[in-house]
């Protein structure tokens, strides 16, 4: 298996997620395209993982354990981030992204 | 591509490509669908194939563990966050902004980027030489989070438990 | 003696325990003394407070015995090797462990094993690799049980000139002879030695041998193969810091428990003094700049905690957010220095002696030395109440009045002094201070900020009513005097300064807490006078603490201002730093003035406030009494040999120039041919009591007249200058007005768009800065009468600003965050393209 196809696969989903996070109007699919960035950097971590494990001992397994970390965090930002989503909810009746522009110059 | 590599990966290699296909779709999908539901279904099949190129890169834990965390919680978290958003459960027009172009002519050029800049760095090194694939045991994995990486598991532990209780606060009614 | 001596240098190693005491005292308060104190009453909590700081404070002051003890028989040879080792070894790659505990072993045979061991292989080996870093004469002396003849014959004709050991020649027994006899010699024998050494014809030599601190580290943490310590250094320095941090801090526990009596968060206040006593014994025995980096933001977070320890008003609250912000901007600085220190020493450890001994190397980059000396005062400015960030320091006197004593004039304060005394040879190379000259304002920023500082604190102290005030004030003036004296190289002038100071300070602190528990609570001299009736024992010890601030002679603050005059008057390079010299004289009359006037208005005349005043009960009184004493008494640790009959006389040998002998380190400083703190100057000595006298009498005359009731029975000129100091040189009103109000928008503004947008942020934030430079320009500037060219700019900018705000500043977040993406890709195109 070359590596590549791996990591360009990663960069696809990567781009997808990008589009998605800066065209997505709704909260919540945002949201879900930032997970859509988070899931290419995983695939990233855990191929490179491959290949250090083929070059040294299989004691090299820093990636997969990034990868861990990565979901971690992933779980946490939801969570916060749904919160988020619900808190704007209660208050504007609405979760368009494009509402909240009290950042205005 | 297929054709540089050792034949004795092909049948990886062709479930890498059907994983691999399935999953740009589902994940363009994800990003175009009218439909916040359909958008966390399609979500699922992403994620799942994330799982199976964990599987094809030899690490069962961190697979199964996508599955568990990410389709079992994460996506289901996502519809429940659907649900008391009271977001339109149908078809929805507005759900993309109208800076779809603008995006676009973000995001193709970075794909551009990307690819060029990997080709251009790995072009066929190959992850596993011939011979048996390496399989990374999860004792393995254990030992090295409990004890290189133990600060950092640490870290994570109170990231979550700050996690939980900001999203309490947060979503607190008061 | 030789058990004393062994446990003694152990204590030493083991002198965490101090602070480490503190701060179980402080998780003590903060988890039982709501109970203690509802079962036992205020007693109990401020027993526990004052039995921890007391312990503390006989641990230092044995500790301080320790030190002279080394200082009369340092540690030579394979013993001075290992302690050198232990204090700047820990930069650790691989192996560095055993490295350690290799150390460790060795310093701690010290004691009684060297003698024993004698000149054995391991000494031939250290003495190889220790000499050549060695610069003083005398290190080599000592180290010279190694091979090296010449080595030998200086020991010999050392030890001739002692008299007492003429068996010395025996090779590697000369050593331990001399070690063990020096202890029972005490200082006659140091003197002796100091003698010979001058007849030998190293006249710079002096009568210091290098003494090596004693340090002792664990690991702390371990980044990508580098590891870091955490340790603990004792040398003259710190243990001087130690013995006054616990004193002042022992005698204000004493003090609160009836100054503070009812208070309704009594344990709340005692736990915070626990607190910062740990904090501030754990920063003056940090051994590298993180760990003082901890100490010094622990201290200030004490700080604002204590300010605000009465914070249902808000006038308290707003003093301790001032304070803590204020040094927030100085902190910044501190960090950036810290981070410069580290890698302008090679990036290999933070270790003070490790950044001093680069600092004090031939190849050391003076540039960067500079940069990271420049930040890290920085952060001495804000905490030592330094020139253009001391506004907060008066303010701080909102808190309790105990408190403005031991934190805001006897310690923490000091703390930037401190940090400029421990890494002086970085500020020595960095800022050139070794320059010397009377105007090379570019070589010492040191002193030209501590002179600015001592003129401006003593300046703005003629205009304040509150007492605590007029003290404040003194402070910030006393501390631009010692920053001064390191500044002008006076390195024991400063810090002997900063000695006396915490005495007689904290002592003028107390007092007016005393006054104000006497008078219902208020620092208004103007409600106050005629206190000397009422209250005879606080009235005596005001006075001599008066006295010894403004310099009277026999005074310790006397001697300590004197030899920092005396220091800028000799001067570094062969110059004289006169224009230092001169402002330190103004200063010194300006001190007695102030003073004068301060005492006056509290003490004599009638009383004006309500109600019947009162003497103190004794637990206030005695704790002044005390610091009289102690500021009276610290004359006789550095009288000028001079005084004494001369260097030879055996008077000057056994009490002459003692804090200077012990305190000044000979470890990793500067040479003494450089820094040989200044003999007595009689001149000075007698100019600075003229000022001091002229001081008096001016201000006597002056309110005797009777013009000092008002400003508005001023005439113009006078009237004039009084409103600019009253209103503080207008400082505040910049900060607060100009500066912030300015500034707030566009950074907060600056910080989102340069988020937001990467590229066109650039142009915008300097459009959206130039507007509001056109704001702030069109406010003071046109307003204040300069019109047209000013104004056009202005609504230029301002056009531009408002135009660019239109287009990029939409506040879709998306659109932000496009921007930031599309930014991404143009930079990373650019470095694919052009960074191959």
């Amino acid at each position: 298996m070359l590596a590549n196809q791996f990591l360009l696969l990663g960069a696809v989903l990567f781009c997808i997620g990008v589009y998605g996070v800066l065209a997505r109007r709704n909260g919540v699919a945002v949201l879900m395209s930032i997970e859509l960035i988070l899931n290419s950097v995983n695939i990233n971590f855990l191929a490179f993982n491959a290949m250090w494990a083929r070059n040294g001992s299989p004691a090299h397994i820093s990636g997969a354990v990034f990868a861990l970390f990565v979901i971690t965090v992933a779980a946490a930002e939801v969570g916060v981030g749904l919160a988020l989503v619900l808190m704007l909810y209660r208050t504007r009746k609405s979760i368009d992204v494009d509402k909240i522009d009290a950042l205005k110059g | 591509m297929l054709a540089v590599d050792t034949p004795q990966y092909l049948p990886e290699n062709i479930f890498f490509g059907i994983i691999a296909f399935i999953m740009v779709v589902s994940a363009l999908r994800v990003v175009t669908t009218r439909n916040v539901v359909h958008a966390a279904l399609w979500l699922i099949l992403v994620l799942a194939g994330v799982a199976g190129n964990f599987i094809l890169l030899g690490n069962e834990f961190v697979a199964v563990t996508q599955v568990l965390v990410y389709i079992g919680a994460i996506v289901v978290l996502f519809l429940f966050g659907v649900m008391l958003t009271r977001a339109p459960i149908g078809a929805d027009a507005h759900l993309d902004n109208d800076q779809r172009p603008l995006a676009l002519v973000v995001a193709l050029p970075l794909l551009a980027l990307m690819g060029y800049v990997l080709w251009d760095a790995w072009k066929d090194t190959k992850i596993t030489e011939a011979g048996p694939p390496i399989v990374a045991s999860t004792s393995v994995l254990s030992d090295s989070i409990f004890k290189t990486y133990l600060i950092p598991f640490e870290a994570a532990s109170v990231l979550l438990l700050a996690a939980l209780i900001g999203a309490i606060v947060l979503a607190r009614r008061d | 003696m030789l058990l004393a001596e062994i446990n003694l240098e152990n204590l030493m190693r083991w002198a965490f325990v101090v602070p480490l005491i503190m701060a179980c005292s402080f998780l003590f308060h903060l988890l039982f003394s709501k109970k203690l104190q509802k079962r036992f009453g205020e007693k109990a909590v401020s027993a526990v407070g004052v039995f921890a700081i007391g312990v503390c404070f006989v641990l230092s002051l044995a500790i301080g015995v320790g030190w002279i003890q080394r200082v009369n028989s340092p540690p030579t040879g394979a013993a001075f090797t290992a302690a050198e080792e232990a204090c700047k070894a820990p930069y650790g790659e691989a192996g560095a462990e055993g490295h350690g505990t290799e150390t460790g072993g060795a310093t701690e045979g010290h004691g009684g094993e060297t003698k024993t061991e004698a000149p054995g292989a391991s000494t031939e080996g250290h003495g190889g690799e220790t000499k050549p870093e060695a610069p003083a004469a005398g290190h080599e002396g000592a180290a010279g049980i190694a091979p090296g003849e010449s080595a030998s014959a200086a020991l010999l004709t050392q030890a001739e000139g002692e008299g007492h050991t003429s068996e010395a020649p025996a090779g590697g027994e000369t050593k331990t002879e001399a070690k063990t006899e020096a202890p029972a010699a005490g200082g006659e024998g140091h003197g002796a030695e100091g003698a010979a050494a001058e007849g030998e014809g190293h006249g710079a030599e002096g009568e210091h041998h290098e003494v090596a601190p004693v340090c002792s580290s664990v690991t702390w943490f371990e980044i990508g193969g580098m590891k870091f310590e955490a340790g603990t250094v004792v040398d003259g320095l710190s243990a001087m810091m130690l013995v006054t941090v616990t004193l002042i801090s022992l005698l204000v526990h004493i003090y609160s428990i009836e100054y503070l009596h009812g208070d309704v968060r009594f344990t709340h206040y005692y736990a915070f003094l626990s607190l910062f006593s740990a904090s501030m014994l754990f920063y003056v025995l940090s051994s590298n700049t993180l760990q003082m980096l901890t100490g010094w933001e622990l201290v200030g977070v004490c700080s604002f905690a204590l300010i605000g320890h009465w914070w249902e008003e808000k006038k308290n609250t707003d003093a301790a957010l001032k304070a803590f912000l204020t040094n927030r901007v100085g902190d910044t600085g501190l960090i950036i220095g810290v981070i410069i220190t580290f890698f302008a020493a090679g990036a290999k450890s933070f270790n003070v002696f490790h950044i001093n001994e680069y600092a004090l190397s031939n190849g050391a980059d003076k540039g960067l030395l500079f940069l990271g000396a420049l930040c890290l005062f920085f952060g001495v400015t804000s905490k030592s109440g330094q020139f253009p960030l001391h506004t907060w320091l008066p303010d701080a006197m909102a808190g309790p009045t105990p408190v403005s004593a031991l934190i805001h004039a006897a310690t923490m304060v000091v703390a930037g002094v401190y940090l400029v005394a421990r890494m002086f040879p970085t500020f020595f190379v960095g800022m050139q201070i070794g320059v010397g000259g009377n105007w090379a304002p570019v070589g010492n920023y040191v002193a030209i900020i501590g002179a600015t500082t001592a003129l401006i604190g003593a300046g703005l102290a003629f205009v304040q009513y509150d007492l605590k005030k007029v003290l404040a004030y003194s402070t910030v003036s006393q501390l631009g005097y010692m920053i001064l004296g390191l500044g002008v190289g006076a390195w024991t002038g400063a810090i002997f300064h900063l000695f006396t100071h915490a005495m007689f300070k904290a002592c003028l602190f107390l007092g007016a807490g005393s006054c104000s528990h006497a008078a219902h609570h208020t620092f208004d001299m103007r409600e106050m006078g005629g206190l000397k009736k009422y209250m005879p024992i606080t009235q005596k010890t005001f006075l001599a603490c008066t006295f010894a601030l403004s310099g009277l002679p026999l005074m310790s603050g006397f001697w300590s201002k004197d030899e920092i005059l005396a220091g800028a008057a000799q001067g570094q390079g062969g110059k004289p730093y006169m224009v230092m010299l001169v402002i330190g004289l103004v200063v010194g009359g300006m001190t007695a003035s102030y003073m004068t006037r301060a005492y006056r208005m509290t003490f004599l005349d009638d009383y004006r406030g309500h109600g019947h005043p009162h003497e103190s009960p004794k637990v206030m009184t005695v704790p002044l009494m005390i610091l009289t004493v102690l500021a009276f008494f610290a004359t006789f640790l550095n009288i000028p040999k001079l005084l004494l009959g001369g260097e030879t006389s055996s008077l000057a040998k056994s009490f002459g120039v003692r804090f200077e002998h012990y305190v000044q380190p000979t470890f990793i400083f500067p040479g003494e041919e450089l820094l040989k703190p200044a003999p007595f100057n009689v001149i000075v000595a007698g100019l600075s009591m003229a000022a001091a006298l002229g001081g008096y009498l001016i201000m006597r005359q002056y309110m005797t007249a009777g013009i000092a009731k008002g400003a508005a029975a001023k005439p113009g000129i006078a009237r004039g200058i009084y409103s600019f100091l009253e209103n503080k040189y207008y400082l505040d009103a910049l900060y607060e007005n100009v500066i912030r109000d300015g500034v707030k928008g566009p950074i907060a503004r600056a910080s989102y768009w340069v988020n937001m947008n990467i590229i066109d942020g650039m142009v915008n934030a300097v459009g959206v800065s130039a507007r509001k430079v056109g704001e702030v320009t069109y406010k003071y500037v046109d307003q204040g009468g300069i019109d047209g060219l000013v104004n056009g700019t202005g609504a230029v900018s301002n056009e531009g600003g408002q135009l660019l705000r239109r287009v990029f500043a939409t506040g879709k977040v998306q659109q932000y965050g496009a921007w930031l993406f599309g930014g991404a890709v143009v930079f990373a195109a650019l470095i694919v393209l052009f960074v191959k």
